[in-house]
């Protein structure tokens, strides 16, 4: 049974309907992305996965159980936490306020205390903030602190919306790497990306998403040298 | 000199009183952003809940306890049997029904809901058996005032919690006009059921002394009372409480993450809905001591229940929060005792019948000059 499975998923924003009925599949233990242009439903669907929206049919299976309707802090007990677009920065705490937020739900201090020690060493930079208010950080930093307050919660599923989104060239690749590293080390992860080209680089398979529809999907290396592909998304004539 | 202390006194004590009423609003509006138009109602009730348990605790004229109502037994009951009933339906016929009806059939019938309200009006009804007890008793008198004070805060705090989850909670996702015009709606209903005959009533009352009012010293010509030394320990203990609530526990966390982004804090695992609930709870709690702490220092005046004296005072409590920066716990803190002094020293050294004006002078002048308040910040997100 994959970790993760969309069954024909619809959702509505008041009268428009921003997924049309979109299937998707998460395997264990890989990176999948989800791609496409602005609009497309990319962070819909986390939404929806999430329980933040409401769905309006279709179903979605983690590890075998149902999460429609079910409430977003249930569905993080369940085991997925979610860096949302945008980052979602308490920036009226600090640093290591947000951290413990992401193990909110945890009483194992002793894990707890094992799990900030890899933040840390992910994101050194995270580690010399602790004490600045959050709202204070960079926009990269800020990213970081996304990514490591949701590794908090010791997710079995990792939904990262954007995780590349206005930063500088390199601290994309150092991003992506991390996000190649958290994989190794076991994490099931369901990315969204703008950057097609880093996505599929880094993810084992691929959906394109195209106003609410699923248009494409194939192993992420396949996608990137699909001509469609190279021409939508990757800018490559 | 002894004008100076006098007025400094009262000022601090009544603006103590402010300050306990305004971080319910505060609170509340940092979570929901929206002004509980209600609160100031739940300050009443919790003065009238004050002064109806006393009586029933045995504080009359007579010495002999006054009976509960008939019909409060009959509620109680009623919750009791509910509750449970809902509850298990919940558990057992539910699940069945949604696998072959399909996802029409909701969740939840609010048994929790209705269990924890009847689990909480018994503890209630039980400390009111306390209060009798230590009423009668000649050792544990004095101790009946603490009990009447923690029944007042979690009867309000019941209230806050029902308000809440009856007429706030459905509309979650209604237009932030729709909450407001219901918060006045219960506020009017308040005020109104408040006067009926089996509840309070429409006449005034007297409360009675729960303790001696004694003067503990003399400075400078100054009597301080007990009374004001007692409830103006109680305010400040309270906010001590409050304030370790928030910035130092879990829950607390909780508060402070739901108050900046209800979306982002569920997805942490917080229960936004739980919290919000909780915020009601203790808000209200607040305004209960805030309502007993008034009928203690001031015993008559217990005017009835719709009286535009109580709503004057809500208000200005209403402009403490507002002035501190509304959303912010030490501003209402803050603001509570500013206003409280600021009042008492306009009526002492300026004109008396201006009261109320210096009051509402200083929420023009803060809202034009510094309109987040005085610890409020203009919040600043980067995208
Ligand atoms: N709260 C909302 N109310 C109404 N419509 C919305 C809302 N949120 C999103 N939409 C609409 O739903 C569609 C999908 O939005 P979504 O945020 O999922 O796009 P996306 O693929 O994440 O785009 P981007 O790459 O720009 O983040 C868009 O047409 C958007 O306008
Ligand atoms: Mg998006």
């Amino acid at each position: 049974m994959a970790l993760l499975e969309i069954r024909d998923l619809q959702t509505h924003y008041g009268a428009i309907e921003a997924l049309h009925g979109i299937s998707l599949t998460v395997e264990r233990g890989q990176i999948v992305t989800l791609i496409g242009c602005n609009g497309a439903g990319k962070s819909t669907t986390l939404r929806a996965i999430s329980g933040l929206i409401p769905v309006t049919s279709g179903s979605i299976l983690f590890d075998g159980k149902p999460l429609v309707g079910v409430a977003p802090h249930e569905i993080v007990k369940l085991g997925v936490a979610h860096a949302p677009e945008g980052r979602g920065i308490f920036a009226n705490l600090t640093v290591d306020e947000n951290l413990d937020l992401g193990s909110y739900l945890r009483r194992d201090r002793d894990g707890i205390a094992r799990d900030r020690e890899r933040v840390f060493e992910l994101f050194p930079r995270i580690r010399e903030r602790l004490r600045q208010n959050a709202g204070t950080l960079s926009g990269g930093e800020q990213q970081m602190l996304a990514i490591g307050r949701a590794l908090m919660a010791r997710p079995r599923l990792l939904l990262l919306d954007e995780p590349s989104l206005g930063l500088a060239p390199q601290v994309v690749q150092t991003i992506f790497r991390i996000i190649r590293e958290i994989n190794a080390a076991g994490t099931t992860i369901l990315l969204v990306e703008q950057n097609a080209h880093m996505a599929l680089q880094t993810a084992h398979f691929a959906y394109v998403l195209e106003v609410g529809e699923i248009v494409m999907q194939d192993e992420a290396k396949k996608l990137a040298e699909s001509d469609e592909v190279r021409k939508a998304y990757l800018g490559v004539a | 000199m002894t004008k100076f202390l006098q007025t400094l006194m009262d000022g601090i004590s009544i603006g103590s009183l402010y300050a306990l009423i305004a971080l319910g609003y505060t609170m509340v509006y940092g979570i929901l952003r929206f002004i509980n138009f209600a609160h100031s109602d739940i300050f009443v009730l919790g003065a009238w809940l004050s002064f109806s348990v006393a009586l029933c605790a045995g504080w009359t004229a007579s010495g002999a306890p006054l009976l509960f109502p008939t019909w409060l037994w009959t509620v109680l009951i009623v919750v009791s049997v509910l509750g449970p009933l809902l509850y298990v339906v919940e558990r057992t016929a539910l699940p069945a029904l949604r696998s072959s009806l399909g996802p029409r059939v909701p969740h939840a019938l609010a048994g929790g809901f209705v269990v924890t309200a009847a689990v909480w009006a018994w503890v209630l009804v039980g400390l009111v058996f306390l209060a009798r007890a230590t009423t009668a008793s000649a050792s544990f008198r004095p101790l009946t005032g603490v009990v009447i004070l923690v029944i007042a805060m979690g009867g309000c705090g019941l209230a806050g919690y029902l308000i809440e989850r009856l007429a706030y909670k459905p509309l979650r996702a209604a237009p932030r006009l729709n909450v407001l015009i219901t918060a006045i709606g219960i506020s009017l209903f308040l005020q109104n059921s408040g006067q009926l005959k089996f509840l309070f009533g429409t006449q005034p009352q007297k409360m009675p002394e729960l303790m001696e009012n004694k003067p503990l010293a003399v400075v400078a010509g100054v009597a301080i009372n007990r009374v004001d030394v007692i409830g103006a320990g109680t305010a400040v203990a309270l906010m001590f409480a409050l304030e370790w609530l928030v910035f130092h526990t879990r829950l607390g966390r909780a508060m402070q993450a739901v108050s900046y982004n209800t979306r982002v804090a569920s997805l942490m695992g917080i229960d936004v809905d739980r919290v919000i609930s909780f915020t009601f709870v203790l808000g209200s709690a607040l305004a209960a001591a805030a309502g007993f702490l008034f009928v203690m220092k001031l015993p008559g005046a217990l005017r009835q229940p719709a009286d535009t004296g109580w709503v004057l005072l809500g208000l200005k409590a209403f402009v403490a929060a507002v002035v501190g920066g509304i959303g912010n716990i030490r501003g209402a803190m803050l603001g509570g005792l500013f206003i409280g002094l600021l009042e008492y020293f306009g009526v002492a050294y300026l004109r008396p019948e201006l009261r109320d004006v210096y009051v509402f002078v200083l929420l023009i002048i803060v809202l034009l000059v510094r309109p987040s308040g005085l610890l409020g910040k203009a919040t600043v997100e980067k995208v």
